[in-house]
């Protein structure tokens, strides 16, 4: 029993936490790039961390679900409804055997999570269901969802129920996801990071339309690195931030390449990822320098949010 | 450790050792020395150890750690000690990959599968078959493997065949192409969009996720090509286990 794509939405791909551990062979982690939001759908599902999902941009799927099925949308605020019913987002929701969801655009965020109870069933590969889109492996054979995929679900819900059920409660997500508050992403200024580049904290930056899940390109004032030239390719990791010849910084995600050569003058917090994850072409971003230290107890905090967010679940699912 | 190296933060869960800024092949065989040393004795809660030219990097899986309140902080100075450790035995091994055989890659020179070859040959001031044979005789060294899944950046090409990338980049690349870029050679294994000059096809896979391990090279690995006709190239290409 899966689900059908009756139309796939902008890009949807298949995405669970990512892979490890492969990087000396060129193959990034992959996986939901707003892994927080990714985390809290398992959680109102009942699913384990590291379930597949489906992860959509800008503009979502429209899914057919063959058996009754508990699903759960998290991330961007993405218009959802089955039948003339609104789905609301960021709480456990059963729909009975045969519904077909629509989603459509994200109204704020950019990328909107599908978690199912019982998780997608898709190939693991290099120990990973995530979509590997350089590399064309992983997910749903490496690409973006395309119009007669099915995906198979695994065991979970099973009850019989003749209409949705929406609860009146929700996972309240702030201040990891908050896209009622301006977006601050704390940077661990980068070796290459010098005197003249202080404009990389003084100003606001835009989030550039050819941004996607490798990077996010940043549109503000040229900053010059001390060394302009090229160096040999060295390891970059999600969050790295670079500095190419036209001075207009860029923050790798994901699906980024796993090494590189221009300059790096920074690199983004891990706790932060999510929130940068979200930011729409278009929209401003201020970034502040933060310390290591500072950095490893914000991503601690996080991780303890996470955990009260399932406790909190589990208590209400009972 | 010499004066030299360097260990800087790569993120708020990643180290960065540098031995060097320059491609050389020395410096390249230190690196991949340092990384066998660091894969033989990682502790579990670390993710991944990645080679490049003159540098290594280390990730630490903060899930992977058994967290009390300071422990991740621990767990950055205690890497940081492991790699130095590592780095003080710097002398002393040989790495893994450079102990296995040289892997043979077949390729087949020029013609459809080499469109750049001739060009390549001109600008040189080399013959098409000079640039076969400099290209072929050479033993070369995975200097490392990135910008794509098992993409190889081989070191020790004869330096008269380097020719900077093209000035248009093509928008597909087949498979399997061998190609030169600036003083390297490599192999692009998917098709994709790419830059480099394209002397000739391998009908061996480079990459398959599916495979253990998925990459045909290691980082550190010699490696020589092998010229082979179409005919065998075919033969090849058809062969179960070529991956092709």
């Amino acid at each position: 029993m899966g689900i059908k794509v009756q139309q796939p939405g902008m890009l949807t791909t298949v995405q669970d936490a990512g892979r490890q551990g492969w990087r000396r062979y060129g193959v990034g982690q992959a996986g939901a790039l707003d892994a927080f939001s990714y985390a809290v759908g398992n959680l109102l599902v009942g699913n384990p961390a590291g379930a597949a999902g489906l992860e959509m941009t800008l503009s979502g799927a429209t899914l057919a679900f063959e058996a009754a099925a508990r699903i759960a949308i998290t991330g961007a605020e993405i218009d959802a409804a089955t039948g003339d019913m609104q789905l609301p987002g960021w709480r456990p929701i059963d729909l009975p055997a045969g519904s077909v969801v629509k989603f459509g655009p994200c109204r704020r965020g950019v990328r909107a999570y599908l978690c199912v109870s019982g998780g997608l069933i898709v190939p693991r590969v290099l120990g990973s269901a995530s979509t590997d889109l350089r590399g064309g492996f992983g997910g749903m054979r490496g690409r973006m969802l395309a119009a007669g995929d099915v995906l198979p679900i695994g065991e979970g819900f099973a009850a019989q129920i003749a209409e949705p059920q929406v609860p009146g409660w929700w996972i309240d997500a702030a201040p990891d996801i908050d896209f009622h508050r301006s977006t601050v992403i704390r940077v661990l200024p980068g070796a290459d990071l010098c005197a003249g580049q202080s404009a990389l904290f003084d100003s606001s930056w835009r989030i550039a339309p050819a941004s996607n899940r490798q990077a996010v390109r940043l549109e503000g004032p040229a900053l010059s690195a001390a060394d302009q030239g090229e160096r040999i390719s060295e390891p970059v990791a999600p969050g790295t931030i670079q500095l190419p010849p036209d001075g207009q910084p860029i923050v790798l995600l994901a699906d980024a390449q796993t090494v590189g050569g221009y300059p790096r003058i920074g690199h983004a917090i891990s706790a932060d990822l999510p929130r940068l994850a979200q930011l729409r072409p278009g929209e401003s971003v201020h970034f502040v320098a933060c310390d290591p230290e500072q950095a490893r107890t914000l991503q601690r905090e996080q991780r303890a949010r996470l955990a009260r967010i399932g406790y909190a679940i589990a208590q209400r699912m009972r | 450790m010499t004066a030299s190296t360097v260990i800087e933060a790569l993120g708020d869960f990643g180290l960065l050792v540098r031995l060097g800024d320059t491609i050389d092949l020395d410096i390249n065989r230190r690196v991949h020395g340092l990384a066998t040393r660091l894969e033989a004795t990682a502790p579990e809660w670390i993710a991944d150890i990645v080679p490049a030219y003159a540098s290594v990097a280390v990730l630490i899986d903060p899930d992977a750690l058994d967290s009390p309140v300071s422990q991740d902080s621990a767990a950055l100075e205690q890497a940081e000690r492991w790699l130095r450790e590592a780095l003080s035995a710097d002398a002393l091994t040989e790495d893994d990959a450079a102990s296995l055989s040289a892997c043979e890659i077949p390729v087949c020179y020029g013609g459809e599968f080499g469109p750049d070859l001739q060009s390549l040959a001109e600008q040189t001031g080399l013959s098409i078959d000079q640039v076969i044979a400099k290209h072929s005789a050479a033993e070369y060294r995975v200097g490392l493997i990135g910008f794509a899944p098992g993409f190889p950046y081989l070191l020790g090409m004869d330096p008269a065949l380097a020719l900077p990338r093209l000035a248009t980049p093509r928008t597909r690349v087949p498979a399997g192409s061998v190609a030169i870029g600036g003083a390297q050679t490599g192999i692009y294994p998917r098709e994709s969009p790419g830059g480099w000059r394209l002397i000739g096809r391998t009908p061996v896979s480079l990459f398959d996720a599916n495979r253990q391990p998925p990459a045909r090279l290691r980082p550190g690995q010699r490696v020589r090509f092998v010229p082979v006709g179409e005919e065998a190239f075919e033969q090849l290409r058809r062969r179960p286990g070529s991956g092709a």
